[in-house]
C-alpha cells in the first residue's frame, strides 16, 4: 500500500515546525508498509496536539476526551479483536490524566499500539509543565520552577509489566517507522515514546539529541541482535557493570572493540537490562540542574519486545472455551435452566 | 439470615403465593454479630396483592438479642430507654415474634446494649404480641448431634431450623422445601443431609408448638388478580437487568460488551453478566468507574451493544464519558443502581436521588435519555427498553433501578425470544458508502451508525462538536446551535415510540371517580399501588423519564390534587413542574434510605 492511501483529506493543524508532524508521516509511512487496510484500523485518541491524529489518518478514527483513550481503545481492542487499534497520547494525556488507563492497558497487554509524544510540556493549553518536565522547570504554572519528579516513561511502562517499549525521535524518520512497525507486529501492548518538539512552548527540549551534531554521540540506535555500538565514528560500545560494594548494576560506556560489549535482546523477559538502557541518558532530563557525571546515550529503537499471551486473546478464548461447554447458549435455553413453576 | 429469607420466599413463590422481598444489611460484610449494628435481616411479604414487602411485620424471627431490640424499636433502637411504639416498631401488636433464646445470654444482652436481664420488660413489648421462645441453638445441635459435625458448623444450621418452624407456621409443605435446599446445596452435597434434618426437626417442633400459636394460612385459591399463564421463576431486580441486556443483545443480533467496576448495590448486574460467557458476553472489570464507562464507548464505537453499570458516586465519575458518548452519538446503556448519598452515604440503602444527575449531571447541554424500572421484575423490560432506545436512536440511555428493586426479588413471567418487541438498530444506508460522514442523519435526527471493519465508511468521529453537515470539527456559531437543538430534537423523538402514560386505578371494591392523583417513578410503584388502594384514589407511575409521555400533561391535568410521592426532597416534582408547567404540584418525600411506608403516604394524604 502507499502512504498517501492513509492520508485524509482534513488539513493539518499542527504548528508549522511542530515535531508532530514528523510522526504524523511517519505513522502514514508505517501502516502502508504494514499494509492493513483502512477500514480495519481503528486510531484512537484523548486531548491534546498529539490526539488531533486520527483526522489526519485515512481509517476509523476516534478523538476523545482527556486521558481516556486508553480506556476506549482496550473497548474497541477488545470487543473486536481482528482490528488494528492505535493509541495516540501524549505526556499529560498519558501519564498525568490518563495514568490509570495506561498502566492498566500495559498491566493488562492489551493489544495496542500506542503512540505517546513526549514533548515534556502541554502545548494545547499552552504551556504548562507535564509529569516529563524536568524538576526546576520554569512554565507559566510553574513560574518558580516546577518542584516536582519527572516519570521516565520506559521506567513507568516496564514497572507495569510491558512487553513492549521503544523510543523514536521526531527527526529520526527511518527509526520512527520501524518502531511503529515493530510496535504493530508485536502482539500485546507496544508503547512507543516518540520524543518530539514543541517548536513553540519547549522548543530544543530533546536538542541534546536531536541536534544533527551531537545526535550520534548523545543517542544509540538499539537492534535486537546487534552489538549495542554507537558514536560518530562507531567506536563507543555498552556494557554492564555491577559495583562491586552495592551490587547495584549499571551502563557504562566502554570501547566499541571491548568484548565486553553486549549484544541487544529485546526478547529478553527479564527486564533488568532493558531498564537499564532506558534510564541511559534519562538523570540529564531529571532536573534542569541535573550534574551529569557519564556520557551514556539515550536509547532509541526498540528496547523491549517481549511475546505475551493478550487481554483481548484471552479474552475470546476464555469465551469460546465456556461456550463450547455451556448447556444453554440463547436466552431461551439460558431460561430453562432456572428454578421455574408454571401458573 | 439472607438465605434463609431467599429460600422461604421462593418456597412461597412456588407455590403461588405474590411475594415481595427486602434484604436489608449492613454495609460492613462481617458486622460483629451480636451488636445493634450488625443486624441483618430479611423482609417478606406473601399472599395476594402483594405489592410491597410490607410495612409492618406479622411474623418476625430474632436471632439474637441485638436483631430483638433492633426490630422491636425500628429505627428508635439507638435511642435510650426507648420501648416499643407501633409507629416505629419493625411488627405490629399482634405479632408473632421468634425469638432465639439462646442467644439471650448475660454476654448477648451486655453486647447488645440492654440494662436489665429481661429484654421483653426492657423493650416494653406489649402482651397481645404472641413470643415463641425457641432455644434454636440447643436444638439445632441437639439435632445433629450424631452427625459429627464440629460446633462452628452446626451453629451455621441454626437459620434452618428456624425455617423449619417458620414452614410449619406458614403451612408450607416440607417436601417442596426439602427439594430447595438440594437445589441450593448441589455444589455442596454433603451439607444437604444436616441441613435437611434440621429443617424437618424444625418443622415438626412447630408442630408441636401448635397448643400455643396459631398457624398463618394463606390462601393461594382466593387470588383476585390471578397472575397470566406462563411459567415464573423468582428473580432479583439486578439479576433481571442483566437477563435484560442479555434478551436485548440476541434481539438485537449485537454483541453484548459490559465495562464495569464494582460498587454496591450494583455489582450483582457485573457478576452475572461475568458468568454469562455462554451467552457470548464479553464483560470487562476495568480499573475504574471512567473506565468502565469508556471501554463501553469503544465497543459502541466499534459496533457492539455497549452497558456500564454502576451506583450514584460512579454515574458522577462516568459523567464526562457519557457527554462523549451524546456527543459522538453513540449507543450505550448506563444502569445506575441507586443507593442513599450524597458521597459514599448509604451504600446498602436506597434512595431516588440520582433523578437531577442522571438528568442534568454533565456539561453542556447533553441530553440524554432516562428510564426508570419499577418493580425487580420489571428491571428485565426497562434494560430491555434502554437496549432498544440506544441501539434505534444512537443515545446513551441512563436506566435507574436502586438497592431497593437491586436485591429485592419478585415474581417473573420468563418470557420467550420470540414474544420480545423488535429491535432494529440504526444503520447506515448502502448508498452513503465511500460518501459516509457522521453527522449524516436521518428525518428523525439520528445519525447512521457506521463502524470499523465496514469498507467505504471510515470516518474521524469527535467528542468536540462537529459540523452539521460535513462532521468534521467546527466552531462556527450558528453551526453548534444548530447541532445542540438536533441533539436535544434526537431526543425529545423518542416520544413518539414509547407507550403513553396510563393511570392505575384502585380495584373495584373501593372504586370512585377520585379527584386526587398519586404520582411517582421508579421502584416506588408498589408502596404507591398499596396507598392509592387504600386511599382508592389513582396512581401515575412514570418509566419514562426523558422524556417524558406524551399524554403527560393530559393526564396530570384532570385531577384536582397531584401529589409526587418519592424517596428525596422533591427532584421529579421540581422536573415535572418545568416540564408540564401550569399544574400545581404537591409533594410527599420520604429520605430515609427506606423504601416508603405505606400507611404514612396514606395518612399525610388524608390529614392534608
Amino acid at each position: 500500500m502507499e502512504a498517501s492511501q492513509f492520508k485524509s483529506d482534513h488539513y493539518v493543524r499542527f504548528c508549522p515546525g511542530c515535531g508532530d508532524h514528523a510522526i504524523c508521516m511517519a505513522l502514514q509511512k508505517a501502516m502502508a508498509q504494514i499494509g492493513i487496510p483502512t477500514h480495519q484500523v481503528a486510531v484512537i485518541s484523548g486531548i491534546g496536539c498529539s490526539s488531533r491524529m486520527p483526522h489526519y489518518l485515512n481509517t476509523y478514527g476516534f478523538n476523545t476526551i482527556h486521558g481516556r483513550g486508553g480506556a476506549i481503545a482496550t473497548g474497541v481492542k477488545t470487543s473486536h479483536p481482528e482490528l488494528t487499534v492505535w493509541q495516540m497520547s501524549g505526556d499529560g494525556d498519558c501519564l498525568a490524566i490518563g495514568g490509570n488507563h495506561f498502566i492498566h492497558e500495559i498491566r493488562r497487554n492489551v493489544d495496542l499500539n500506542v503512540c505517546m509524544f513526549n514533548n515534556r510540556i502541554y502545548g494545547l493549553t499552552k504551556g504548562q509543565y507535564s509529569p516529563t518536565s524536568a524538576k526546576g522547570f520554569v512554565s507559566k504554572s510553574s513560574p518558580f520552577g516546577t518542584i516536582e519528579r519527572p516519570f521516565v516513561p520506559a521506567q513507568l511502562v516496564l514497572g507495569a509489566r510491558g512487553t513492549f517499549f521503544a523510543r523514536t525521535l521526531d527527526v529520526d524518520m527511518p527509526t520512527t517507522v520501524d518502531c511503529l512497525v515493530a510496535a504493530q507486529q508485536h502482539k500485546g501492548c507496544s508503547i512507543v515514546e516518540c520524543l518530539v518538539n514543541c517548536v513553540i512552548f519547549n522548543n530544543g527540549t530533546h536538542a541534546w539529541i536531536a541536534d544533527r551534531e551531537q545526535r550520534a554521540e548523545h543517542s544509540i540506535v538499539l537492534k535486537h541482535g546487534e552489538k549495542m555500538i554507537f558514536g560518530k565514528n562507531r567506536d563507543k560500545g555498552l556494557t554492564v557493570e555491577i559495583d562491586p560494594v552495592t551490587f547495584v548494576p549499571k551502563m557504562i560506556v566502554v570501547s566499541a572493540d571491548d568484548p565486553r560489549v553486549l549484544v541487544h535482546d529485546a526478547t529478553q523477559p527479564d527486564p533488568t537490562l532493558h531498564r537499564l538502557l532506558g534510564l541511559m541518558g534519562q538523570e540529564r532530563i531529571e532536573s534542569v540542574n541535573a550534574e551529569v557525571d557519564n556520557d551514556l546515550p539515550v536509547a532509541l529503537g526498540v528496547i523491549r519486545n517481549v511475546e505475551e499471551e493478550t487481554y483481548d486473546h484471552a479474552v475470546s478464548r476464555q469465551i469460546e472455551e465456556v461456550r463450547s461447554k455451556a448447556k444453554a447458549h440463547n436466552f431461551d435455553e439460558l431460561t430453562e435452566t432456572l428454578e421455574s413453576w408454571t401458573l | 439470615m439472607q438465605l434463609t429469607g431467599s429460600l422461604f420466599s421462593s418456597l412461597s413463590a412456588i407455590l403461588g403465593h405474590e411475594i415481595s422481598t427486602l434484604p436489608d444489611f449492613p454495609a460492613e460484610i462481617r458486622a460483629p454479630q451480636g451488636t445493634l449494628g450488625g443486624v441483618s435481616g430479611f423482609q417478606v411479604e406473601l399472599g395476594t396483592d402483594v405489592f410491597t414487602p410490607g410495612d409492618k411485620a406479622d411474623v418476625i424471627v430474632a436471632m439474637n438479642a441485638a436483631a430483638l431490640k433492633v426490630c422491636t424499636l425500628g429505627s428508635h433502637f439507638n435511642h435510650p430507654q426507648a420501648h416499643y411504639d407501633e409507629e416505629f416498631s419493625y411488627f405490629h401488636r399482634h405479632a408473632i415474634v421468634i425469638v432465639d433464646t439462646d442467644s439471650l445470654t448475660d454476654k448477648d444482652l451486655e453486647k447488645a446494649q440492654y440494662h436489665t436481664d429481661n429484654p421483653f420488660e426492657e423493650l416494653g413489648i406489649p402482651e397481645s404480641v404472641q413470643i415463641v421462645p425457641v432455644a434454636l441453638t440447643t436444638l439445632t445441635k441437639e439435632a445433629l448431634k450424631d452427625s459429627g459435625m464440629d460446633n462452628k458448623a452446626m451453629l451455621k444450621s441454626r437459620n434452618m431450623f428456624a425455617l423449619g418452624v417458620i414452614c410449619w407456621l406458614f403451612d408450607e409443605p416440607m417436601d417442596k422445601a426439602i427439594h430447595l435446599l438440594e437445589e441450593k446445596f448441589k455444589k455442596k452435597p454433603a451439607l444437604v443431609a444436616p441441613n435437611t434434618k434440621v429443617l424437618v426437626d424444625g418443622y415438626n417442633y412447630g408442630q408441636n408448638l401448635a397448643l400455643s400459636v396459631n398457624q398463618i394460612r394463606l390462601d393461594s385459591s382466593a387470588v383476585n388478580h390471578q397472575p397470566s399463564a406462563g411459567r415464573y421463576t423468582s428473580i432479583a431486580g439486578n439479576r433481571a437487568t442483566a437477563f435484560g441486556l442479555i434478551a436485548a443483545a440476541e434481539k438485537a443480533s449485537k454483541h453484548l460488551f459490559l465495562g464495569s467496576y464494582p460498587i454496591t448495590p450494583a455489582t450483582d448486574i457485573l457478576h452475572e453478566l461475568a458468568a454469562r460467557k455462554d451467552m457470548n458476553v464479553m464483560a470487562v472489570q476495568a480499573e475504574d468507574e471512567i473506565a468502565g464507562v469508556c471501554t463501553a464507548i469503544g465497543a459502541a464505537f466499534a459496533g457492539d451493544l455497549a452497558c456500564t453499570t454502576t451506583s450514584g458516586p460512579g454515574l458522577s465519575l462516568k459523567s464526562e464519558a457519557i457527554g462523549l458518548a451524546v456527543m459522538a452519538e453513540l449507543p450505550l446503556v448506563v444502569v445506575d443502581v441507586q443507593r442513599g448519598g450524597p458521597s459514599t452515604g448509604l451504600p446498602t440503602k436506597t434512595e431516588q436521588t440520582d433523578l437531577m444527575q442522571a438528568l442534568y449531571g454533565r456539561n453542556g447541554e447533553c441530553p440524554a435519555v432516562v428510564l426508570a424500572a419499577s418493580t425487580s421484575a420489571n428491571c428485565f423490560d426497562f434494560a430491555y427498553e434502554a437496549c432498544r432506545i440506544a441501539l434505534e436512536n444512537m443515545t446513551p440511555v441512563i436506566l435507574l433501578t436502586d438497592t431497593y428493586l437491586a436485591n429485592g426479588t419478585a415474581l417473573w413471567r420468563i418470557p420467550k425470544m420470540a414474544d420480545l418487541p423488535m429491535i432494529t438498530p440504526q444503520s447506515v444506508p448502502e448508498e452513503l458508502k465511500g460518501k459516509y460522514n457522521p453527522a449524516l442523519r436521518d428525518e428523525r435526527q439520528v445519525r447512521y451508525w457506521a463502524f470499523p471493519g465496514m469498507e467505504g465508511y471510515e470516518h474521524r468521529n469527535i467528542g468536540l462538536e462537529r459540523d452539521a453537515e460535513r462532521g468534521t470539527i467546527s466552531t462556527n456559531p450558528e453551526n453548534h446551535e444548530i447541532m445542540v437543538r438536533a441533539r436535544q430534537q434526537k431526543i425529545a423523538q423518542v416520544a413518539e415510540r414509547i407507550p403513553e402514560l396510563k393511570v392505575i386505578k384502585p380495584s373495584a371494591v373501593n372504586h370512585h371517580p377520585s379527584d386526587i392523583l398519586l404520582v411517582g417513578w421508579g421502584s416506588t410503584e408498589g408502596h404507591l399501588r398499596a396507598a392509592a388502594q387504600e386511599l382508592g384514589c389513582d396512581l401515575a407511575q412514570f418509566n419514562y423519564i426523558m422524556p417524558l409521555p406524551k399524554n403527560t400533561k393530559e393526564v396530570l391535568s384532570q385531577y384536582k390534587r397531584v401529589i409526587v410521592c418519592e424517596l428525596n426532597t422533591g427532584q421529579f416534582a421540581n422536573y415535572l413542574r418545568a416540564q408540564v408547567p401550569g399544574i400545581e404540584i404537591e409533594q410527599y418525600n420520604e429520605i430515609q434510605g427506606q423504601p416508603f411506608a405505606v400507611e404514612r403516604i396514606v395518612r399525610y394524604v388524608q390529614q392534608n
